[in-house]
């Protein structure tokens, strides 16, 4: 028994500390609690020195993808939990904005930023970086087999690009979703689904996210499968070059860049409605914009700052194919068209 | 059960009615305020009780197609897992051989690991460039990879004979080794043949686990959302993987609430079936074990078939974990200029990369830390999971017609979507201090709600067959309840609970979904660290990704190891 003593010993040892760590009396130090989603990430230094300059501190709390961040600042927005929130994207913008979430902040930096980012007039929401989800390849793949690189969308039907390309499920995934804006932007709402049905009968691949589309499927990555094409990122070529396991300098991916192949999705920060902390928020949105995290935000995020004097890192000028023309939709139209776009997608693809 | 009962229990002094009040008080208190609370609060916030839900054709067809496909796929797995786990059950608890007990802490593995890890051991092994499809076109020198497996009706399958055959030969094979031999000898003396005993005799003992195991991998299957969503690909849809679509990326609550409570409905029914058919029916049991035979010694067809048995175990289970090993050990080097042929030498290089903070990054997560912290949140959950399985399987025992309704109860948090639980908690509590202190304690008690039916299911069936002369014995003996429970039952009892302190710990190392929602940065879990590499491109990720996983399967056989080794001594030398 005393074995047996001893184990419900420890037990209860661990549920008083577990317990006792919940009395403890917080320190008397300001908080500002920001809430974001699970892909975001910068240097420790970057908030360290905000807290310095503040004498307060920052607190992340985390929360699934932006929709999942989303649906619990919505749900909880009648005590909210954070003071800021950081993450929404312009698929997602006016669903957040309609739900009342925000309060207006006019940051003057704003003015250095180019207009095409700050999609909300009313300044409820100010845009901190953006990304393009394009089509990556292989590059070996296509060398070896001497075939040319496609240009343009409606290119990808035809037969020597059968049973190559793997996208993300639209319900499921953010790129996905992208991917499907943007054949919608390119063929029109009355063209896109033919569009879909036709990639289908060439063979098109659909997984339900993006680590098992770019992991499993895609030729290029550590994964090794089968398509040498894949819906990911324009950075994902300097994320291989980044995180290659000996140096290298050219990467083994490129993304497919020309007119109308890629989304823009620009991520935004905004406060949220009765926060008791409005102008430390504010001033943290002004860190946000400021050069120092600016220039952070590449190798942290592998997403381009919004303000344009912010210098990128080598490895993002030598590896990157910038996008000329993305994509874009009004917050508004997709914020209106989502579900049934994804429902007529649904239809086509599981018939 | 017969009256009699009822009669010991008033002489150990208290009247049954208070008795079983008290024994159900702390179980309930529990369910009520971190279940039903959470549920109430996310329905009423979901507006479908003031709006209701339109149920134009979308919403229906939604409804019936993936209810149709749940029950499909969730029957054609447990069938299959059962037919895998009770061939297996029979070996562990029959036979002896040189690493049973590995075997049986391996078993578990698959149940913890997160499903973005299973779906990586299978690509590893069955996908287009898996170690199969490779081995098969090299020697028979094809062009593309003969084995199509990933994104079908049979992976998900697959995936979940994997993650549950654990479940039937751990309950099982606990159940089998304690059976009265007694009772198949005298049938056997009385003329029956093998059949006939093992239909008329075992079966019948064997029933109460059998259905027990079977209603949980049920349950489970039913509920399924990370393999049907990462093995399965866009073509099927669970319920559970519909309201995660209809909560998160349609932003349509009332949808997700209503398919979230239609659910927990069915779950609701299954219990009350489940409870209704396992009524009166006990496994007997002998307070002593049987030490089981030798395998080596067998006679050569049972050698045979044991050793089939066993090989299968190890396509089924230990092929997949193997190749997640090779593939955090295997550099890809050069890869792309040697045109993609299999990995070009060994590495610990992604194992050493976990250790550094390369970037600076806010959010590094140190291997160590996420190890301890992934314990930590494992031993509170078992710490609160198994008390209250005890009071809830002693209460249980006792012939009161509260238990028909209560018991049930206790398996809803099984078919509830982690999205579903995780925010119900955030809403229900984010504005009071216990949520807002700085040990996000909502965590464990959420892993301890999914652990609980695990606990009471497998601890249940073992405390219904203690026999009733033993405990009465001690009672006649002037020995006082806790005295009782603590010298008569608790020994008896000590090898399920171990079981089930293996299946707690287990759910909380592993649980992913409810884990975004109530933890903290500061507090990162090996599944989350995991998740962050996988998210995004670049070999030193994925490696990273691999190489943290192998570290919590090693992290598992080693703590269900301990547990087994601390709850069996003694037993062996008595």
């Amino acid at each position: 028994m005393n074995r047996l003593n001893c184990v419900v010993f420890v037990f209860g040892l661990l549920l008083a500390s577990g317990c006792s760590s919940l009395h403890t009396p917080t320190p008397q130090i300001r908080e500002l609690r920001i809430m974001t989603h699970d892909s975001f990430a910068i240097s420790e230094s970057i908030i360290h020195m905000f807290e310095e300059e503040n004498g307060i501190k920052v607190v992340f709390m985390k929360s699934g993808d932006t929709g999942t961040l989303l649906n619990r600042a919505i749900l909880t927005s009648a005590s909210p939990e954070a003071d800021l929130l950081y993450g929404i994207d312009n698929t997602y913008l006016s669903r957040a904005l309609s739900a009342d979430l925000f309060e207006p902040y006019h940051s003057e930096i704003l003015s250095s930023v180019p207009v095409e980012f700050i999609l909300d007039q009313n300044k409820f929401v100010t845009p901190i970086d953006y990304g393009d989800v394009c089509i990556n390849y292989d590059r070996l793949y296509f060398s070896k087999h001497n075939l040319a690189v496609p240009h343009d969308l409606a290119e990808l039907i035809q037969e020597e690009y059968r049973g190559l390309l793997v996208v993300e499920n639209p319900a499921t995934s953010s790129p996905g979703l992208a991917f499907l804006l943007t054949t919608i932007q390119r063929f029109g709402e009355d063209g896109y689904l033919d569009f879909w049905n036709s990639l289908k009968t060439n063979g098109v691949v659909v997984v339900n996210d993006w680590s098992t589309a770019y992991y499993t499927n895609f030729s290029g990555s550590s994964g090794r499968g089968l398509q040498p094409m894949v819906v990911s990122y324009n950075t994902s070529p300097a994320a291989e070059v980044y995180f290659a396991e000996t140096p290298i300098d050219d990467p083994p991916t490129a993304s497919i860049t020309a007119p109308s192949t890629c989304f823009r999705q620009i991520e935004f920060a905004g406060i949220l409605k009765g926060t008791p902390n409005r102008s430390l928020a504010a001033l943290f949105i002004d860190h946000m914009l400021g050069i120092p995290f600016q220039e952070d935000i590449p190798l942290q995020m592998f997403v381009f700052p919004v303000l344009p004097n912010a210098t990128l890192p080598p490895v993002f000028q030598n590896t990157i194919s910038l996008v000329g023309q993305p994509a874009m939709l009004s917050p508004e139209l997709i914020a209106e068209m989502r579900d049934g776009w994804i429902q007529a997608w649904m239809e086509v693809m599981r018939k | 059960m017969d009256g009699s009962n009822a009669e010991v229990r008033t002489r150990s002094g208290f009247p049954s009615t208070w008795k079983i009040s008290a024994l159900w008080l702390v179980p309930v208190l529990f369910l009520s305020v971190f279940f039903f609370l959470p549920l109430a609060e996310i329905t009423n916030r979901s507006g479908i009780l003031t709006q209701g839900v339109i149920l134009d054709h979308v919403t229906w067809g939604l409804l019936t197609k993936s209810l149709s496909f749940t029950i499909t796929q969730a029957t054609v797995s447990t069938a299959l897992t059962l037919c895998i786990g009770i061939p297996g059950a029979y070996l562990l608890s029959h036979f002896r051989f040189m690493g049973r007990e590995l075997l049986k802490a391996m078993l578990i593995v698959p149940f913890i690991l997160p499903t973005v890890v299973v779906a990586t051991c299978f690509n590893a092994l069955l996908g287009p460039r898996g170690l199969i499809n490779d081995w098969l076109m090299t020697i028979y020198n094809l062009q593309t990879p003969p084995i199509a497996l990933l994104n079908t009706f049979w992976a998900i399958i697959l995936g979940h004979v994997f993650y549950n055959t654990s479940i039937i030969i751990l309950v099982m094979s606990e159940a089998w080794s304690k059976l009265n031999p007694n009772y198949q000898d005298s049938a056997r003396i009385l003329g029956a043949n093998r059949l006939q005993t093992a239909f008329k005799v075992t079966l019948p003992l064997l029933a109460p686990s059998l259905l027990s195991s079977g209603l949980l991998v049920f349950i489970f299957d039913f509920t399924s959302f990370g393999v049907v969503l990462l093995l399965g690909g866009p073509l099927y849809a669970t319920l559970e993987v519909e309201i995660y679509i209809q909560a998160i990326h349609m932003l349509n609550f009332p949808a997700a609430t209503l398919l979230s409570l239609i659910q927990i409905s069915m779950t609701l029914v299954m219990s009350v079936i489940y409870a209704r058919i396992s009524r009166g029916q006990t496994l007997e049991l002998t307070p002593h074990f049987k030490a089981g035979r030798s395998l080596a010694d067998a006679p050569v067809l049972q050698k045979c078939l044991g050793l089939g048995i066993l090989t299968l175990l190890f396509l089924i289970f230990f092929s997949p974990l193997i190749a997640l090993v090779i593939r955090s050990l295997t550099s890809y080097h050069n890869f792309a200029s040697e045109g993609g042929s299999f990995g070009s030498g060994i590495t610990l290089a992604y194992y050493a990369e976990l250790l550094v903070n390369r970037r600076d990054d806010l959010f590094y997560v140190p291997p160590y830390s996420a190890i301890i912290n992934s314990i930590l949140f494992a031993l509170i959950t078992v710490a609160i999971a198994l008390p209250l399985g005890i009071l809830v399987v002693r209460a249980l025992k006792m012939p009161q017609r509260i238990n028909r309704i209560l018991e049930p109860m206790l398996m809803l948090p099984l078919g509830t979507s982690a999205v579903t639980l995780g925010l119900g908690l955030v809403l229900t509590f984010n504005s009071t201090s216990f949520y807002q202190a700085s040990f996000p304690l909502l965590l464990p008690i959420a892993h301890a709600l999914v652990g609980l039916p695990l606990v009471i299911r497998v601890i249940q069936p073992v405390n219904e067959s203690i026999p009733q002369n033993l405990i009465d014995s001690a009672y006649s003996l002037g020995a006082d309840w806790w005295r009782v429970f603590r010298d008569v039952e608790l020994p008896l009892l000590k090898k399920s609970v171990s079981v089930a302190a293996i299946f707690a710990f287990s759910v909380s190392l592993g649980e992913f979904g409810a884990t975004t929602f109530l933890n903290r940065p500061e507090f990162p879990t090996i599944p989350i660290a995991i998740f962050r590499f996988l998210n995004q491109p670049g070999q030193i990720n994925y490696g990273q990704a691999m190489a943290m996983s192998t570290i919590l399967m090693i992290l598992s056989i080693l703590s269900i190891l301990l547990i087994q080794i601390t709850s069996y001594q003694g037993r062996e030398g008595k």
